[in-house]
């Protein structure tokens, strides 16, 4: 294949890496210039935050990368970090005389990739084009995937009717069409990394305002008569083409029929155990995001300027500012998601969870744990890493709205567990990604799954999970009210208690997610924080952890086609994280996006 | 120790003394033929920009009440350009300073910052010496 022609400057890399400094000190931005020029990158230099900013925004295309001081005078490096993330989603270093932890921390949160104590060493400026190429990879995957899923969704539903959709048909044509565009993204990403300014981000954010406009194209043109041509007419925006109308017309339709056949199967008793049922049961699941929210809060460039941002489970931003935990709550339905076994999670410690939860990443060590056969219905935690067990508690009576629960699980370590909890309108779903041998998960009551359809699955007994944890609010509202699973990181090995009284009880849903200790103070916060749920706002948002600002960046913009694989796109931080792209055609399946 | 590595003649004295650090290492390092005055201007920028900020400590101090968190941030960019040559004394006086700043220690403070001063006048005439 031929491969373009480059630009010199591509060649070169990392040489030519075109860095943007700012710093107020005048003999370190001259020191600054000096050692980047030695590193030969091409180096502008400003003493002002507001300057380089404005600059930054008037050629989005001209640097590759920031590197800025933490205290200036004109503005907080913090701030200027967070803007140039959300705007111009390059890639920070920080730097400062301040070495202090907590200082450090801030700027993590805040998205920097790096922190750099003075006095800088050359050294250390020599290797920032890591920072830069590192972006570029995880943008080239993201696209990857999302071809890969539009492929899949073209090969699927080649016309516009989803009757008798069976999904099966089209997983060995996906494999062989992911194949070949495994191969082909590899061979862009080799040539293209070296010129990052080339690549081209082609994404859709369904917004709530966007998403709105489609659900109202579609009832005017009514279900049964609905194309994407159709809506598209109708919603009349620009930009907006056909496909991403039909991958998200695909996805919208399967949301629904998985209501209603939630609903057809509450009448004939439908195709779940009993025993893994509880009628009665309103799970109510609250995930609650631990202490890092704070981490979150700042470090989302995404929230931090929530006014600018759209997705929103994380509505206003509550999440942008204060540390919160946000609460995003489900309603179980009746058909009851776990009964009787806990799932346990481990996480990774503390920092992991984002306002949707999705606790990605884990220290090496915890994966090593996580893939040791457990002993029990339980992982142990590992070097204090939190633990998730969920529990639910009975809830406010009615709305049992746990649609599905999809347990999805992988031939390989990934199990994901996937929740939908949807009314009519809301649907929260929680997926879980566990990292762990499954074999603990053959203790699970066999259920029929229709894995497709990503219905409920028998949770399994020794529910242990770890990995990720991603909530996301399709559509609609949640309503505090009616939530109730309470998902709480817990810190402390408690799980064989836990268990037993899960298995006891059969009205709980086990699913709980107990951050401490810090949490605890936030916990009380959260009734009130209803921001979250009570927002139609849909996004996908993924713990970026530490630094992962740019993929949150990325997350943000996706088309929802790939929304749950970005769950798997590791953060910086989580380049452990060994989630398998497995079962793309399944995570779609059970996720309305 | 990095010292031995360097010839005889390239021993900066000032450096010997403990007045600066490695960093200064680093800029002669930086010097080459595209910049061959390198730290010298880098000295003089130093020394102008330090007696700013010297000056409106000095300014802040006379003040009353008195403002400590903005003494310390004050304190806070003058210990970073000290940093920049490696003015190593200077340096950990500055930190002393704001260590009494953060206990508000006014007295604390304006016997710090005489030491401060003291350092930074000390270190200007060593490295005019220096480049003469």
């Amino acid at each position: 294949m031929e491969r373009p022609l480059f630009s010199a400057r591509a060649e070169a890399f990392p040489a030519g890496l075109r860095v943007l400094v700012v710093d107020d000190d005048p003999t370190w931005l001259k020191i600054l210039e000096k050692m980047l020029r030695k590193c030969s990158y091409e180096v502008t230099t400003c003493s002002l935050a507001t300057d380089a900013l404005s600059m930054l925004r008037e050629q989005k295309d001209k640097f590759d990368i920031v590197i800025s001081d933490v205290n200036m005078p004109d503005m907080d490096g913090f701030k200027l970090l967070e803007h140039v993330g959300l705007e111009m989603d390059l890639p920070v270093i920080m730097m400062s005389i301040d070495g202090e932890t907590s200082r450090v921390m801030k700027g993590v949160q805040h998205g920097a990739c790096d922190y750099l104590l003075k006095p800088v060493r050359m050294k250390e400026l020599k290797n920032i084009w890591q920072h830069v190429y590192r972006k570029k990879m995880h943008e080239l995957k993201e696209i990857q995937t999302h071809y890969n899923n539009e492929d899949i969704n073209i090969l699927r539903y080649g016309s516009e009717d989803l009757d008798d959709r069976n999904l099966t048909d089209g997983i060995t044509n996906i494999s062989s069409a992911r194949k070949r565009k495994d191969v082909d993204y590899k061979e862009f990403g080799d040539q293209e990394f070296g010129d990052p300014s080339r690549l081209k981000k082609a994404r859709v954010v369904w917004s709530v305002d966007l998403h709105q406009k489609f659900v109202n194209a579609v009832n005017q043109i009514g279900l049964d008569k609905v194309g994407p041509k159709k809506i598209l007419d109708l919603m009349n925006v620009p930009g907006l083409t056909r496909e991403n109308v039909a991958s998200h017309l695909q996805k919208y339709r399967l949301y629904l029929s998985r209501l209603q056949k939630q609903s057809e199967d509450s009448t004939s008793g439908g195709n779940m155990p009993s025993d893994l049922i509880n009628n009665d049961n309103v799970a109510n699941f609250e995930l609650t995001s631990s202490t890092n929210m704070q981490q979150c809060s700042e470090h989302t460039k995404h929230v931090g300027t929530s006014e600018n941002l759209v997705p929103g489970i994380i509505a206003d931003a509550h999440i942008g500012d204060i540390k919160k935990i946000v609460p995003v709550q489900g309603i179980e339905s009746e058909k009851g998601l776990i009964s009787d076994s806990p799932i346990s999670q481990n996480f990774n410690n503390v920092p992991r969870l984002s306002a949707l939860f999705s606790f990605k990443g884990m220290t090496p060590g915890i994966e090593e744990k996580a893939r040791e056969p457990t002993t029990s219905k339980h992982q142990t935690l590992h070097d204090g890493a939190p633990r998730m067990q969920c529990m639910h508690y009975p809830g406010q009576g009615n709305c049992g709205m746990l649609d599905d629960y999809s347990y999805l699980s992988s031939s390989d370590q990934d199990h994901q567990v996937s929740f939908n909890l949807c009314s009519s309108s809301p649907v929260i779903s929680a997926t879980v990604t566990n990292e762990k041998d499954m074999k603990d998960l053959s203790e699970m009551k066999p259920v029929p799954t229709d894995q497709r359809n990503a219905h409920f699955a028998a949770i399994p007994q020794v529910a242990c999970m770890t990995g990720s944890v991603s909530l996301q609010i399709k559509h609609g509202m949640v309503h505090s009210q009616d939530a109730g699973a309470i998902c709480k990181l817990d810190g402390s090995p408690n799980t064989k208690g836990c268990s037993t009284e899960q298995i006891d009880n059969q009205e709980c849903f086990p699913l709980t997610c107990e951050f401490s200790p810090k949490s605890e103070a936030e916990l009380d916060s959260l009734p009130g924080d209803l921001h979250l749920c009570s927002i139609q706002k849909f996004g996908c948002f993924e713990d970026v952890g530490f630094g992962g600002a740019e993929n949150f960046q990325d997350i943000i913009s996706t088309p929802d086609t790939q929304v749950q694989n970005d769950w798997y796109i590791s953060s910086e931080l989580n380049n452990d994280y060994l989630y398998e792209t497995v079962d793309y055609p399944l995570i779609d399946e059970c996720l309305f996006a | 120790m990095f010292i031995y590595t360097r010839p005889a003649y390239q021993f900066c004295q000032v450096v010997l003394q403990g007045y600066l650090d490695e960093q200064f290492y680093q800029l002669e390092e930086l010097q080459d033929e595209s910049s061959p005055n390198f730290v010298e201007e880098v000295v003089t920028l130093f020394f102008r920009d330090s007696s700013r900020l010297v000056a409106n400590i000095d300014q802040a101090l006379q003040k009353y009440p008195q403002d400590f968190r903005r003494l310390d941030n004050f304190m806070h960019q003058l210990k970073g350009s000290a940093s920049s040559i490696g003015a190593a004394k200077m340096k950990n006086e500055c930190t002393s300073f704001r260590e009494f700043c953060n206990k508000e220690n006014r007295e604390g403070c304006l016997r710090s910052f005489q030491k401060v001063k003291k350092e930074h006048a000390v270190l200007k005439q060593k490295l005019e010496n220096y480049f003469q």
